[in-house]
């Protein structure tokens, strides 16, 4: 599998205190573990099994994934929005690789 | 409905498995990011003798979800594979220590239009060319590197994001160029040829049942402009031969190999039948 | 033509492999050990119905990818959030899905994601409230064989 690349979208300016949509999309097979190879063996599970998005070092939004989230997990969830800042969105592979992205809002 | 009525159903005779369950395709308008698509247009009429007065495209034939999908082009996961086949794109490969960037420079401006226009007469090859044979030629002969194999993740990427730069531009082959009128007839007679346990031709469910159910399946006309296509099945991109080959081996028959003179005929006959339709690519389907 | 017996192998072919797919599945996760899974994100309580709304198609075009939204009345203050909404599916290996965390910063509690399912089943989906009391929601979710193989 390529390295998984993960896609934000933030809208880039909002008004203080406003609620925005934010969606999010990683590439990652999320195999199961449920899945047998072609040689008859069961083919390792290997998920995402957690994001998190966070506004200036605070928490927003969290999910725990299991092997039942489709692959390229898509997340879309809402952010209210204080003041100007940084998103940080994380992903963690069962392998203990961690995927990040970042996307500044400015708030007027 | 369980195996055992189904087979019963098989032993029945004349197109069992198609349920009287018949539904049109919607009317709506496809627009990905707020450009409106062609899904819907009158059937080329040269060479005559085209099935359907108006050709329309499979995401009519799709549930709202999936439409949606595609109509968003963030929320659509086949265009992380077009993100990847940018990369593909300006990457250098091979002893001529060339990118396809190196000749063509940038695609968005130098690709627009391609991908709408093929499968096209090579002239040195004597046969037509799709996307991915055209790569693969650009491959050896310019960059001098390995040709792509059958569905190597960088071809099926490289071939979505060539043909993406298309995107809403209206299919149209030239069938006047070199030999390619021989090519669409040996096409269209694999196209109604019937082969397989089921006994079935591409025209048994894309012609003669489209807008039927085939189980849960709703029938398209079986279009090609949205090829490479992301289907929920695999979760992942899906090149053009590798679905002819997945149809032919559901038809319980032995699949012909991709790029084969039989599915490269097939893929003409195939493109002019959806002449018209935008390029969707990467569309969405189930 | 095919003949009626190279038409009858076929379809014994079939439903043989049909056979063979059935015995290779695991073990599905039942409505018990759903029930299980309730118990473990409530600590035992039954959840009131109300205040979540599950939003699932009710034909999933493909079980490999089925877009599901969860979204709950809640003022979202500091003194009153929802802190979790868990969704899980009683007809696949393992019910759990997956469980979002929600914080007054998240402005509403709404979240969508794609999911699998193994089979026509039903998706459940779990809030808990800041102040520890809990709603469901539960949706049947048909999954169809498609006519091309799945």
């Amino acid at each position: 599998m390529a390295t998984p690349k993960p896609r934000v979208k933030v809208p880039k300016k909002a008004s203080a205190g406003e609620i925005i949509t934010i969606k999010t999309l990683i590439s990652h097979d999320m195999e199961s573990g449920q899945r047998k190879g072609k040689d008859g063996n069961v083919i390792p599970r290997q998920i995402i099994n957690k994001f998190t998005c966070e506004f200036n070092g605070m928490k927003v939004f969290e999910c725990e994934l299991d092997p039942a989230v489709a692959a390229n997990p898509y997340f879309e969830f809402n952010a209210k929005v204080p003041e100007s800042g940084t998103f940080k969105f994380t992903w963690v592979d069962d392998d203990g690789s961690i995927y990040t992205d970042e996307q500044k809002i400015a708030v007027n | 409905m369980n195996k055992r009525t189904l087979a019963a159903l098989v032993l029945l005779g004349a197109s069992p498995l198609f349920t009287a369950a018949r539904a049109e395709p919607v009317t709506e308008t496809l627009e990905i990011d707020g450009e409106a698509m062609i899904t819907e247009a009158p059937a080329p009429k040269d060479p005559p003798g085209h099935p359907f007065d108006v050709v329309k495209s499979g995401w009519l034939y799709r549930e709202p979800d999936t439409r949606a999908m595609e109509a968003d082009s963030f929320e659509n996961p086949g265009m992380l594979n077009v993100e990847h086949g940018e990369e593909v794109w300006n990457t250098v490969e091979g002893e001529a220590g060339k990118s396809c960037a190196s000749c063509h420079g940038d695609a968005a401006e130098t690709m627009k239009g391609v991908g709408a226009s093929y499968p096209k007469w090579n002239a040195k090859a004597g046969k037509p060319f799709d996307i991915e044979l055209q790569i693969n030629a650009c491959r050896t002969a310019q960059m001098k590197a390995e040709p792509y194999k059958f569905d190597a993740r960088d071809q099926v990427d490289l071939t979505a994001y060539i043909k993406h730069q298309s995107l809403g531009i209206p299919v149209k082959i030239d069938l006047s160029a070199g030999d390619m009128m021989s090519w669409w007839q040996t096409g269209k007679d694999r196209y109604y040829l019937r082969t397989g346990q089921l006994n079935f031709a591409c025209a048994s469910c894309h012609e003669k049942n489209s807008g039927n159910y085939l189980r849960a399946d709703h029938l398209s006309q079986g279009n090609s402009n949205g090829f490479p296509t992301y289907r929920l099945k695999q979760s992942n991109l899906v090149s053009l031969h590798n679905r002819f080959r997945g149809c032919v081996r559901d038809t319980r028959a032995e699949p012909p190999k991709a790029f084969s003179d039989e599915l490269m005929a097939l893929e003409v006959y195939v493109a002019w039948r959806g002449e018209g339709l935008s390029i969707e690519t990467p569309a969405v389907r189930q | 033509m095919m003949t009626r017996r190279r038409l009858l192998a076929g379809t014994a072919t079939l439903t043989a492999m049909a056979g063979v797919a059935i015995l290779a599945r695991p073990a599905w996760a039942t409505v018990e050990a759903t029930d299980a899974a309730i118990g473990a994100f409530t600590g035992g309580k039954t959840p009131e119905p109300g205040k979540i709304t599950l939003t699932a198609p009710e034909i999933a075009e493909n079980g490999n990818s089925v877009p599901v939204t969860v979204e709950v009345d809640s003022p979202m203050t500091d003194g009153d959030y929802v802190a979790s909404v868990t969704i899980l599916a009683d007809g696949n290996p393992n019910p759990e899905v997956a469980t979002f965390h929600f914080t007054p910063l998240s402005g509403t509690a709404a979240a969508t994601t794609r999911i699998r399912l193994a089979k026509t089943q039903n998706v459940v989906a779990i809030a808990k409230m800041s102040d520890g009391s809990t709603f469901s929601d539960r949706k049947e979710v048909k999954v169809t064989i498609g006519g091309c193989g799945g």
